[in-house]
């Protein structure tokens, strides 16, 4: 497995820990009441679990498995720079429910995770060939 | 395939056809009303696809396909794995019969049986649940590894 997909696999399980405590605590509370603040938990819980555990997940898991050129794959920088946009957006989004931050930090958030996308995008695309279709990445 | 990663599957795809049905009966709402036990199945639907779907299916997929944890326990812990399927769908399943319950059951305040009954079945649900992510990250931490 590429130290990449380390990265973005651990990240994944990271957030799949927070989301699922988050929801944990949330459904708990629900049945038997704790605090009703514990509602403030709701977003960073779905923001952990859909794009901070599940899309991470994915992007990990294609840079580590999709076709490689020969022993490359290729440009690795625009996935690298995925991992970082997306983990700064899922950040950005989480903190700025929990803490009531100004909807500026949400939105920069989600801009930082679909800039994640775009750089991942640019990153596979070319990987995404029929076998021995190239050799190089050029 | 390994028999564990078959059960994690096919119970996922179970439950995708279950959620895909539940969906549609609550879309039929508009039209005719639904016994209340389907009606106050609402927040249950998503789950069945985040938690019965997706994650189930990660769950199974990471069990079979993940590098070796060491040539002795190339899957990590077993009976760990094990712990996670039941816990899941214990939960899971806890969760579904308990949500509704709960919201159908008046509850006096303080809560007292049954309401405290189906309170306190949802939030063993949670606990199960919580507990099946958690053995799941621990088990799956160690095969996360460069080559």
């Amino acid at each position: 497995m590429p130290r990449l997909s380390c990265w973005f696999i651990r990240a994944a399980l990271l957030h799949l820990t927070l989301g699922f405590t988050f929801g944990g605590l949330l459904l708990f509370h629900k049945g038997a009441p704790l605090h009703p603040a514990l509602w403030r938990l709701l977003p960073a819980h779905i923001e952990f679990l859909l794009f901070g555990w599940t899309v991470q997940l994915a992007l990990g898991v294609g840079f580590w498995i999709f076709p490689r050129f020969w022993r490359s794959r290729g440009n690795e920088r625009p996935a690298w720079l995925a991992f970082g946009l997306l983990n700064l957006g899922v950040g950005l989004v989480a903190l700025g429910t929990l803490l009531s931050l100004p909807p500026l930090a949400a939105l920069l958030g989600r801009l930082a995770e679909a800039g994640a996308v775009i750089a991942f995008t640019w990153h596979a695309w070319p990987r995404l060939k029929p076998p021995g279709a190239a050799r190089t990445s050029t | 395939m390994p028999l564990l990663t078959r059960w994690f599957i096919k119970l996922a795809l179970i439950y995708l056809v279950v959620a895909l049905w539940l969906g549609a009966a609550l879309l039929t709402q508009a039209l005719r009303p639904l016994p209340p036990f389907i009606a106050a199945l609402g927040p249950v639907y998503f789950h069945l696809f985040m938690v019965g779907w997706v994650t189930q299916l990660i769950f199974g997929v990471v069990y079979w396909m993940f590098p070796k944890y060491s040539q002795e326990k190339p899957r990590g812990r077993e009976g760990l794995w094990q712990a996670t399927f039941w816990l899941l769908n214990l939960g899971l399943l806890l969760r579904m019969i308990s949500e509704p319950m709960q919201a159908l059951t008046p509850a006096p305040l303080p809560p007292r049986p049954p309401a405290a009954f189906w309170g306190w079945s949802l939030a063993l649900s949670a606990i199960l649940q919580w507990l099946a992510g958690l053995l799941f990250v621990v088990n799956t931490w160690g095969r996360v590894k460069e080559r």
